[in-house]
């Protein structure tokens, strides 16, 4: 289609001669038919991420002598946390991260939560996940309903979101369609064998719909999958570090293809830190550089397309305050998110701080929660996605009115 | 109608040639006469029980200590060695290859499913790098003792089974009044006094509970989340278990069998707790085996658990009156699980013969060894098999276990793993195989006329196995 060439020889050309910023700012109609220019990307942090160890209040009176020897030292000295403003830094292995905020391509958000207040990992997720204030009620996420409701792009394959993963998350599941991509290959299915399949499941819809999104997704970024060979690694070294890049790798090879997915869910696990969480280095310190790698990994891949990307990184709650007897930390409440990308706003801390004194502790052991997420997603919703206000409060996430969107998170 | 095929391919594993005539008697009274005793692997593999696979990863550990100092003092520090990981994998591999031998060549298929269901529900995960070496010895050595006794019994010997311990933390949680903790304030306070100038900085090791275990043993293993306990419910019942540890260790952690669950007086915290409105006064280990003992028999934990086997057995959303009789046999068995897995076996809603359950990669792996009568010999086989399909044996990185609903694993693109999945394993072994017959030993009544055609139409052996196995009616159960 000469039409969508166009467009898409616009995009690399405003890339190649550094205006990004310049597309980024263009009116959203210049790319209608290439299906909009936003892409958003949506990292899922299932364990639950220590919030005071990822981005360290150094300059709380009460954090050193509560988080031990897990505290994040202040900036300036060795293994101490990255600067970001007077109160908070970043974890030493967060060194991409720290330079997007510099760069003014990051919004740090500390002391957030869902509305969910109980410390079940599994509930948490769901209500990450379920955009409710409740754990069960909906069997679809917050994500795909809000696919349901963008503008309509033409040209475009009917699925606008992947989950980087073989099945689909909760956030992704519901009545838009999405689809479901590995970084494993699968290398010589033979074709006529699907050909027989697909007539063998006529009569049932349930297979027939999977199998014919399947072949459709088939070859969509094999250039950006492992190799069997890569994949049938020694089970001996199952942590996410090293897979973290392969997912992001393959999220950036499908976003970037022609028609390709706007939006991209990804998982990474292994954040329960309950024993020898470690400090500056150590079990977590290792998670957050594969983290911190991945995204690395994400923003080079995207390669121009960065200009125009929102990465949301999430994590069900927060963990306490004090170090706990095994020399690691419970489940808590209020955490950390982040904000990143060059459509991004940033260079900034949002942060009501509540203090870690005793009688600002939730329960007298959490972080206090004083932003909702919810108010994070709405806002990336609509200005980054241009969901509409009214959906946002109703289907999308309901009973948030509490929650307003924050303003300005995305450039205008 | 279809309940051999029911019997077989829905409470058990999928049908071996000759299994849908065997269970055609009576298919109630051939899943009955399985849940009898304990059940051992099926298989020749041997395995190494988990105290000596203990005290490998305590050796390695010296090791790896040991070439750390070397290294130090040696110029070249390219140390790719890593004897822990080298101690453990080839008991992950045997386990793994195990449990797939087993689940193919077992003739109580019912009862192999129960283990493999409470094994989820007990979950570990080998992907903790302390319980890679461990993980099958819980599901092995706790679980296939236990899964036709009582409730209680199986509970005990998981939550003192050493993998859990290791895998949710509990060993080195310590009360803040125990022994312990209080010879250490003790020792701190004059050092304090003595040294208050020379290094004011430097942190004291400050005992204390780890909660993971506790809170995951109500979450996940008995009341379920919504069973009625609070935060401070949580918090007494960690203090309970302090103690509850692993045998073997230096210094004031030395003592107990290295490898088996010890408990350490001198990590417990002392003293009566309250935990769901009730007083403890018991001391010692009996503490929280009277915890565990009322757990056992809390309504809120018969009805968690007939809600999982429910949704096991019948559908991902379990039949309120199929649960309510499950839960019933339970409460009213005192736990007695023959019992419950009799009133499963007596629910009409489980001989629904529209099949709703999607299989998960270990059905539709242990289904296609039965259906092909093959046992695996090579644990790499069953190792990346898993691997491809996304459910890498012991792995399910949460202690919640694998999820066990349609939804987590129909993913187009786990599909397409199958479908690849499927024709590599038709090619290795379509050879001596009649598809149609195939198709009546492995399927029963429930081969569909237009999968008997496309057998017939396709173009080789290994084309017509792998259309069998990817069959909507071999895909579910």
């Amino acid at each position: 289609m000469p039409r969508s060439l166009d467009a898409f020889s616009r995009r690399r050309f405003l890339a190649a001669t550094g205006a990004l910023a310049a597309s980024a700012a263009l009116p959203n109609v210049l790319f209608a038919h290439t299906g909009g220019s936003s892409r958003l990307v949506v990292v899922i942090l299932r364990g639950a991420l220590d919030g005071l160890a990822a981005v360290p209040p150094h300059a709380d009176p009460d954090y050193s002598a509560l988080h031990r020897e897990l505290a994040i030292f202040a900036p300036g000295v060795a293994d101490g946390a990255l600067p970001l403003d007077h109160t908070f830094g970043l974890h030493p292995s967060l060194a991409f991260l720290h330079e997007r905020y510099g760069a003014g391509e990051l919004v740090v958000f500390q002391a957030v939560a869902s509305p969910y207040r109980d410390r079940s990992h599994f509930d948490g997720q769901n209500v990450l996940e379920n955009g409710l204030t409740k754990p069960i009620g909906t069997a679809d996420g917050w994500l795909n309903r809000a696919l349901a409701a963008l503008p309509s792009g033409t040209g475009r394959t009917a699925e606008r979101a992947v989950a980087i993963s073989q099945n689909i998350p909760l956030i992704l599941r519901g009545d838009a369609p999405v689809i479901s991509k590995s970084p494993q290959a699968t290398p010589d299915v033979d074709e006529d064998l699907l050909a027989r399949l697909a007539d063998l499941y006529s009569k049932d819809d349930w297979f027939s719909a999977r199998l014919s999104e399947a072949v459709q997704t088939a070859q969509l970024g094999n250039e950006g999958a492992e190799s069997p060979a890569m994949t049938a690694a020694s089970p001996s070294k199952p942590t996410v570090p090293d897979r973290v890049g392969g997912v992001m790798r393959m999220a950036a090879t499908l976003m970037r293809s022609e028609g390709g997915p706007e939006v991209a869910v990804i998982e990474a696990g292994g954040w329960d830190t309950h024993a020898n969480q470690g400090g500056a280095k150590g079990v977590l310190a290792q998670r957050l550089a594969g983290l911190d790698q991945g995204l690395r990994t994400l923003a080079a891949e995207l390669g121009s397309l960065w200009g125009q990307t929102a990465v949301l990184v999430v994590t069900e709650f927060g963990r306490t305050a004090a170090m706990n007897g095994t020399r690691g930390t419970d489940h808590g409440t209020g955490g950390c998110a982040f904000l990143a990308g060059g459509a991004v706003r940033g260079g900034r801390v949002i942060a009501d701080w509540p203090g870690l004194a005793r009688t600002a502790l939730l329960d007298g052991r959490d972080l206090r929660p004083t932003l909702d997420l919810r108010s994070v997603f709405k806002a990336v919703l609509d200005e980054h996605l241009h969901v509409d206000a009214k959906t946002l409060s109703g289907r999308i996430f309901p009973d948030s009115a509490g929650a307003r969107p924050l303003q300005g998170l995305i450039r205008a | 109608m279809m309940q051999p095929e029911i019997a077989v391919l829905r409470f058990g594993l999928g049908a071996r040639p000759g299994e849908l005539a065997a269970a055609a008697g009576d298919p109630r009274v051939w899943l009955e006469q399985q849940i009898k005793g304990p059940v051992p692997l099926a298989g020749d593999t041997p395995l190494a029980p988990s105290e000596q696979i203990f005290r490998e990863l305590l050796a390695a550990r010296e090791e790896r200590q040991e070439m750390k100092r070397e290294s130090a003092t040696r110029s070249d520090t390219d140390v790719k060695f890593n004897p822990i990981r080298d101690a453990y994998l080839p008991h992950y591999r045997a386990q793994v290859l195990a449990r797939a031998q087993s689940a193919a060549l077992t003739s109580r298929p019912f009862a192999e499913r129960l283990v493999h269901f409470w094994s989820n529900h007990f979950a570990v995960s080998a992907d903790k790098g302390a319980v890679f070496g461990v993980a099958g010895t819980l599901e092995n050595e706790a679980i296939r003792p236990h899964v036709t006794g009582r409730f209680i019994e199986l509970l005990t010997a998981v939550e003192t089974h050493p993998a859990m311990i290791g895998f949710l933390d509990n060993q080195y949680s310590v009360g803040k009044d125990s022994e312990l903790a209080l010879l250490a304030r003790r020792r701190d306070e004059r050092q304090t006094a003595r040294q208050r100038d020379s290094a004011p900085d430097k942190p004291r090791r400050e005992f204390g509970i780890n909660e993971n275990l506790a809170r995951e043993i109500l979450e996940l293993h008995t009341l379920g989340v919504n069973g009625g306990y609070t935060q401070s419910d949580v918090t007494s019942f960690a203090q309970i278990i302090t103690g509850w540890s692993i045998g073997g260790g230096k210094g004031r952690l030395a003592g107990g069998e290295p490898g088996r669950f010890y408990f350490r007086d001198n990590l417990h915290e002392p003293g009566a707790k309250t935990f769901l409105g009730k007083t403890y006064h018991e001391e010692g280990q009996r503490q929280g085996e009277a915890v565990l003992a009322d757990l056992a028999r809390n309504p809120a934990t018969a009805r968690f658990i007939a809600t999982k086997l429910v949704r096991h057995f019948v559908a991902d959303d379990p039949p309120p009156a199929a649960v309510e009789r499950v839960a019933n046999a339970f409460l009213h068995s005192g736990g007695y699980l023959p019992h419950v897995y009799t009133a499963l076996i007596a629910a009409p809603e489980a001989w629904d013969p529209e099949m709703r359950k999607f299989k998960t990669p270990e059905d539709f792996v242990f289904s296609t060894l039965r259906a092909l009568d093959v046992a695996p010999r090579q644990p790499e086989e069953v190792v990346r098999s898993f691997e491809l399909l996304g459910q890498r044996q012991y792995t399910p990185g949460s202690p919640a276990g694998w999820p066990d609903t349609s939804k987590s694993w129909d993913g187009s693109d786990a599909l397409m793993h199958r479908v690849l999945w499927a024709s590599r394993v038709a090619a290795k072994y379509e050879r001596g195989i009649a598809p149609e017959d195939l198709a009546a030993s492995s399927l029963g009544a429930y081969a569909r006329p237009e999968t008997m055609t496309a057998l017939r139409r396709a173009t080789s052996g290994g084309q017509a196995v792998a259309l069998l196995l990817m069959s909507p009616e071999f895909q579910r159960r």
